[in-house]
């Protein structure tokens, strides 16, 4: 109910102006996280920020007409918001010795298509970049297009492709959360191989460095948001099935008609 | 298999996961992966200064840490409110079919 709300939009688009007016006019010292505060060349930060806005602007439009149809789906709109927030505020230690956090934006994808999500994943990385100094303002085109585009995007494309192919709703919903989340963070390592590439080997060879560090660290906890993603399928196909049968009718996807939730 | 159990043994596999590598990596030091992705650009552009600095830093690890862990409790409740409401909201309609 916090996050979907449209006027609510309104009123955090007007706190960004706001807030960036101040950030120019008292320069603070810091550090963030996703690709952090500064750490791409302006160029790259505008460039990033330029490709990002179609997709937003078609996102507040889809979000927008999902709301105006079916006001009963406003509070799953949220949960699925409140699953982003929850799953990217835990930073979970991998296998590399080092953490990281998953996306959390594969649900909401699944539920209400890839660029309602971009919306939404804004919304988490601006409230990251200002009370936390977790990525940036700066960087917020260039992450929102890694966690709320690409993610996205991908996460529902693979969830459509498995379905088409007869895979169980679990496995559909598990390979597109998981490999949803893992494309995150190789197009965040491509980002930055873009912007800073190797004096030998160019852009791959940076690209594949930074993949080192990301894509690794992220494997496992990839596979955790897919099985996350799984368990709150499983309880909304016990207890959601009016607005699940809402939502597969409008981006005409099949889902479970038994009682019992999801067969593994 | 009951839904609950199917998902109970699931958490359960999650749990592992994210507390396995706390046992394998003993002495590793679980630093923020983009910190080492800052490292990784000093590396390759020795002279790249970050030209843009964040408006607002937590104060401390610990105020840090409390706005983390109020950005999870703000989502797990919501989440958490709209799982029992839909529960109930089942449950009911369960009771009003059998006393129709």
């Amino acid at each position: 109910m916090i996050i979907m709300n449209l006027q609510m939009i309104k009123r955090i688009s007007l706190l960004i102006a706001y807030v960036l007016a101040i950030y120019i006019v008292f320069p603070n010292d810091a550090y963030g996280m996703h690709i952090m505060e500064g750490f791409l060349p302006f160029n790259w930060a505008a460039f990033w920020w330029l490709a990002m806005i179609p997709f937003v602007i078609a996102g507040v439009r889809s979000i927008k007409k999902t709301v105006a149809l079916h006001p009963s789906l406003k509070m799953l709109l949220g949960m699925a918001g409140a699953f982003a927030f929850v799953l990217s505020s835990l930073k979970i230690p991998s296998v590399t010795g080092s953490c990281s956090h998953p996306t959390g934006v594969g649900l909401g994808t699944i539920l209400f298509g890839p660029t309602a999500m971009t919306v939404l994943g804004m919304i988490v990385l601006i409230f990251q970049a200002l009370l936390i100094a977790h990525g940036g303002i700066t960087t917020l085109g260039a992450n929102t297009f890694s966690m709320g585009i690409v993610g996205p995007f991908v996460s529902y494309g693979i969830y459509k492709g498995a379905k088409k192919l007869g895979a169980p709703l679990w496995l559909s919903v598990f390979l597109s959360a998981t490999i949803g989340d893992l494309m995150t963070y190789i197009t965040t390592s491509f980002q930055l191989g873009l912007a800073f590439p190797a004096a030998s080997g160019g852009v791959m060879a940076s690209a594949l460095k930074f993949m080192g560090i990301f894509a690794f660290t992220q494997l496992p906890l990839a596979v955790s948001e897919g099985i996350l993603t799984v368990m709150v399928i499983n309880i909304f196909s016990a207890y959601n099935k009016k607005e699940l049968g809402i939502l597969g009718v409008f981006t005409g996807k099949e889902l479970p008609t038994n009682k019992k939730g999801v067969k593994l | 298999m009951k839904p609950i159990v199917k998902n109970g043994l699931l958490l359960v596999v999650v749990v592992a996961l994210a507390f396995g590598p706390l046992f394998l990596k003993r002495n590793a030091e679980f630093a923020g992966a983009d910190v080492q992705a800052g490292e990784a650009i000093n590396a390759v552009a020795p002279n790249y200064k970050p030209w843009f600095k964040p408006l607002y830093k937590p104060a401390s690890g610990e105020v840090e840490t409390f706005l983390f862990a109020l950005q999870a409790a703000l989502g797990s409740g919501f989440f958490f409110y709209y799982l029992g409401r839909s529960k109930e909201r089942y449950e009911a309609s369960k009771r009003e079919i059998k006393h129709d």
